[in-house]
């Protein structure tokens, strides 16, 4: 069953065009990582999935229209967008309460389990805690919400280490259930790598790739290849090369690993690395071809 | 995730369209509960709503007494001399002021600061959100944008109007029981004041006067709500500015003063309107006082024009703010 379905969506501010008519079939039980760079259409793409903001074109998620329908979408969505924007007056309790009160999926001892593993003092306010205890308890309330979507925009900025890791991991353990759908935006994506099931780019308000990770492990291939070789492995036509101590690591799309070991060790590349392959290609490609165009 | 979770998942793999159904149908919650949660945090968030009108009636309070003390001497001299006069006569407690306009009075001073309370916070109330992008925390939680708003404009039509009853009542009961007291001080039998300012009576007049007053104003309110949500900054000047500059086209183009009367009613007017006495009397004393309660005449009120053009005014601003908060995003 489709949890996020969307055909041409746009969106422009005046001449700006944020997102490209997008088309995104995001079916349940998958949790997708939107990886894409800075003003690439990512929050607006997920502020049209949230109703947040108005778009054009066709949208459903959970069955809803977003836009017209938010309230009643938000039973069965929850979301924490990019900025920590819990209100700085509000004390930890009476965001329990509060959130208690208004939604009816939420689970309040599942909250104050989650909290208890944290060292947030339940009569602080927001204002009092760190950002990173602020963004802690904000993740504590939205993990004890029954929800079917989870839209995560840059959840763990201004964490430490430690935290992100642990946070994903209870996000996989303790939330995660095959049946709920997650959707995440980071610019941590070798954080994220290992939880995704699906892995979508998006550039210049269009998905540049949309793919399952299994998919992504068949298609993709990352191969470290000896000097004298590169001429050889060149010619194979890889999307990207790069230098690692004097060798090269070329990358590779749609080749198979057979055909790629006879030029060394062949692996699945990160996300990352795909990721500076695919945008930055796009990137060189609109360089030049606008140069034509002139 | 531990075993009993499990298991429940598994039994809801067997009949998923069904649980799906009921468990939509069971998550909802009452619009009603969901505007008592909505008012419950603007008091959370705004204490000087429940705070600041207590404050100052206890301030107001304070003032009268301290007065009534410091005028002791003279008090004492005036209090034996009206009693001398005329036993039956209230005693001079506070100076030349009966004790029924000095409760008048301090219930119009808690009446204007209640105003004032109101206005400023709904200047505040759909702006504040969007400065401090808390906005996007409250979006994420399904209360819509109507019973948001709604939830906001209670708080000067109906809790700021209770908070008003209380603080006077109570103030006036202090007053009451000093007097009193000082009467019982110099023999007398200290039931007189409560009789010249009839406890009950003047808190059902207060509560009437109040609920009166908030639909009178509602479009004021509503106003300010509207302003709030749609301006990015300078919210004040937007919402004092264009109806001041309409007055002042309208005087110099048309040389009227239509819609300038309008507004000065709109702020100082209802009591007239509400009460069937006048404020200042003949003899150009305050004495706001009426003799029984069937003197009040709620009909005439709610059969004004005037009122119903108002409230219509403050739908509006709702709606439009309802529509705007929906669109707004975080300044």
């Amino acid at each position: 069953m489709a949890c996020i379905h969307a055909r041409g969506l746009r969106r422009h501010y005046g001449k700006n065009v944020a997102l490209d008519g997008i088309d995104l079939n995001i079916n349940e039980g998958r949790i997708v990582g939107l990886i894409g760079p800075n003003g690439a259409g990512k929050s607006t793409a997920l502020n049209a999935i949230l109703g947040l903001s108005p778009y054009e074109g066709e949208l459903t998620v959970l069955g809803h229209n977003p836009w017209t329908a938010r309230d009643q979408l938000m039973r069965d969505v929850s979301f924490i967008a990019d900025v920590a924007v819990l209100p700085r007056w509000m004390r930890v309790s009476q965001a329990l309460d509060y959130v208690a009160g208004v939604h009816p999926r939420f689970d309040r001892a599942k909250a104050a389990k989650f909290l208890a593993k944290t060292s947030i003092p339940s009569t602080a306010s927001v204002r009092e805690l760190s950002k990173g205890m602020a963004v802690q308890l904000h993740l504590c309330l939205i993990m004890a919400i029954d929800a079917k979507l989870l839209v995560l925009d840059e959840p763990t900025l201004g964490l430490d280490i430690l935290y992100r890791k642990q946070f994903y991991d209870s996000l996989l353990n303790d939330y995660f259930d095959h049946q709920r759908t997650i959707v995440v935006t980071t610019h941590q994506v070798e954080e994220v790598q290992h939880i995704l099931t699906d892995v979508m780019f998006i550039n210049r308000g269009r998905i540049v790739l949309d793919s399952s990770m299994e998919h992504f492990e068949q298609r993709f291939a990352e191969v470290m290849v000896h000097p004298e070789q590169a001429a050889a492995a060149r010619s194979r036509g890889p999307i990207h090369e790069r230098q690692v101590f004097g060798r090269s690591i070329f990358l590779f799309d749609g080749a198979t690993r057979d055909e790629l070991a006879a030029f060394g060790e062949v692996r699945t590349p990160g996300i990352a690395d795909l990721f500076v392959a695919v945008i930055g290609n796009e990137i060189t490609e609109t360089k030049s071809s606008k140069g034509v165009a002139a | 995730m531990n075993m009993p979770t499990n298991d429940t998942r598994v039994s809801r793999d067997d009949d998923f369209a069904t649980h799906r159904v009921a468990a939509t149908a069971a998550a909802t919650i009452a619009p009603l509960k969901l505007l008592y949660w909505s008012v419950r945090r603007e008091l959370w968030e705004n204490r000087s709503l429940y705070l600041g009108p207590p404050l100052v009636a206890g301030v107001l309070l304070f003032a009268v007494v301290a007065n009534a003390i410091y005028d002791g001497g003279k008090a004492d001299h005036l209090i034996n001399s009206a009693i001398a006069l005329d036993p039956t006569r209230e005693a001079a407690v506070f100076g030349s002021l009966t004790i029924g306009s000095l409760s008048a009075i301090t219930a119009m001073m808690l009446i204007i600061t209640v105003f004032i309370v109101g206005a400023l916070y709904c200047l505040d109330a759909l702006n504040g959100e969007r400065r401090d992008r808390s906005i996007l925390f409250w979006k994420s939680l399904p209360v819509s944008d109507l019973i948001t708003v709604l939830s906001k404009a209670a708080i000067p039509l109906v809790v700021l109007p209770l908070v008003a009853l209380a603080s006077i009542v109570g103030m006036h009961l202090c007053m009451l029981v000093f007097t009193s007291a000082v009467q019982l001080l110099y023999g007398q039998s200290g039931a007189l004041p409560w009789t010249r300012a009839p406890f009950f009576q003047n808190a059902l007049v207060l509560l009437y006067g109040l609920a009166t007053l908030a639909l009178w104003h509602a479009p004021i309110y509503a106003w300010l709500l509207l302003v709030s949500s749609w301006a990015k900054r300078s919210v004040l000047l937007w919402a004092v500015l264009p109806p001041l500059v309409l007055a002042a086209i309208e005087g110099i183009t048309l040389g009227k003063s239509y819609f300038a009367s309008l507004l000065a009613h709109r702020l100082g007017g209802s009591p007239a309107d509400v009460f069937p006495f006048k404020m200042i009397d003949s003899k150009g004393g305050i004495s706001p006082q009426i003799s029984s309660l069937s003197e009040l005449d709620p009909l005439t009120f709610l059969t004004m024009p005037a009122l119903w053009g108002g409230l219509a005014f403050a739908a509006a601003c709702i709606a439009a703010a309802v529509w705007l908060r929906r669109r707004r995003e975080p300044i």
